[in-house]
């Protein structure tokens, strides 16, 4: 956390040295950004505690926790593919799982599979591609998630 | 201002609501209530609303000063190497969801790059992007998004040429929506 201020105020001061009005956007531009994101995150934060309240720590540990097994990564790769959360919540809500005992490999594959393999985006991306490829891309990525999920499993 | 709370008044009716639950909750000593609020609730909104606020100024003054246009203007240039750097670089500097890189990669394909670097930048799109990267940090921890990188990294490589071996010889087309 320390760090994170420190690199901020380095950054401003030398994004400001160089060039005033550039910085002014930036600045503007970052927290107009924090704004839009704010409900959104408190909303989050409001049913990730009612949801951890009437699930307690050892169920999730059980299902999602280290030495879960295997089945616990296709359970998080099935919902990273099929939800559409944005990046800018499903960190938050990765962070807090972390901390309610789900292993970082299992938000590995989580965070993997939801960001590369769509299942509600397939037909948008056979536009592009075709059905074809859009298919073995994303089954790709979702064998390689879970490939990913096993090797940080082993190193974290 | 009124713009704003016009966007956002849904959520914000969410949190009025959840004041009033947990006020309530003190008022009449409601355990569950109280609870809620002060085993899960401060705990998680301290962390994040102190360095939410930094992440996002870093993140503006990325936006402003690493100029898109500059990338985009090397794309195709050359399908080696050289291209792939080219099209990291330009995942990185990207946001949002994943189908917003479609768009781009028919811009790529368009440009004369390589099937491989096509598939490379989705991937990378996925994993590099600026924003994402600091907020990941931000909340799994440096250890986590380094780990995590270096080993997605070479997967998306592996993908990017499986995919490339697979249509040397057939018909790649990206289209325009």
């Amino acid at each position: 956390m320390a760090v994170l201020i420190v690199l901020t105020v380095v950054c401003i001061i030398l994004s400001f040295i160089f060039d005033k009005q550039k910085t002014k956007m930036g600045f503007k531009k970052g927290m107009k950004m924090f704004l839009n994101l704010l409900p959104v995150i408190l909303v989050l934060i409001i049913v990730i505690s009612i949801v951890l309240f009437f699930l307690p720590n050892e169920v999730i540990v059980h299902y999602l926790g280290k030495g879960a097994g295997f089945l616990s990564y296709v359970i998080a790769a099935l919902i990273g593919s099929i939800a559409l959360i944005p990046g800018f919540i499903a960190y938050p809500l990765s962070g807090i799982l972390v901390k309610s005992g789900v292993s970082y490999s299992v938000i590995a594959v989580f965070i993997t599979t939801l960001m590369m393999v769509g299942i509600l985006t397939l037909p948008l991306e056979a536009k592009y591609f075709g059905l074809k490829i859009a298919i073995i891309r994303n089954s790709l990525y979702f064998v390689g998630a879970l490939i990913i999920g096993l090797i940080i499993g082993l190193i974290m | 201002m009124k713009n704003y709370l016009k966007k956002n008044w849904v959520n914000w009716l969410i949190v009025i609501v959840f004041a009033a639950f947990t006020t309530a909750s003190y008022t009449f000593d409601f355990q569950a209530g109280e609870t809620i609020y002060k085993d899960n609730f401060i705990q998680f909104l301290k962390e994040m609303i102190v360095f939410l606020p930094f992440m996002f100024i870093l993140i503006g003054l990325a936006d402003v000063w690493i100029s898109k246009e500059k990338v985009e203007k090397h794309i195709g240039e050359n399908s080696g190497i050289k291209g792939t750097v080219y099209v990291i670089l330009l995942s990185m500097i990207q946001a949002g969801p994943l189908y917003g890189a479609f768009p781009v990669t028919y811009l790529l394909f368009k440009k004369g790059a390589s099937i491989r670097n096509i598939f490379i930048y989705i991937g990378a799109f996925s994993t590099l992007k600026i924003p994402m990267l600091m907020f990941e940090i931000g909340f799994l921890g440096w250890k986590f998004s380094l780990i995590r990188t270096l080993v997605t990294l070479p997967i998306i490589i592996v993908i990017a040429l499986i995919m490339e071996r697979y249509f040397k010889n057939k018909k790649f087309e990206v289209h325009d929506v």
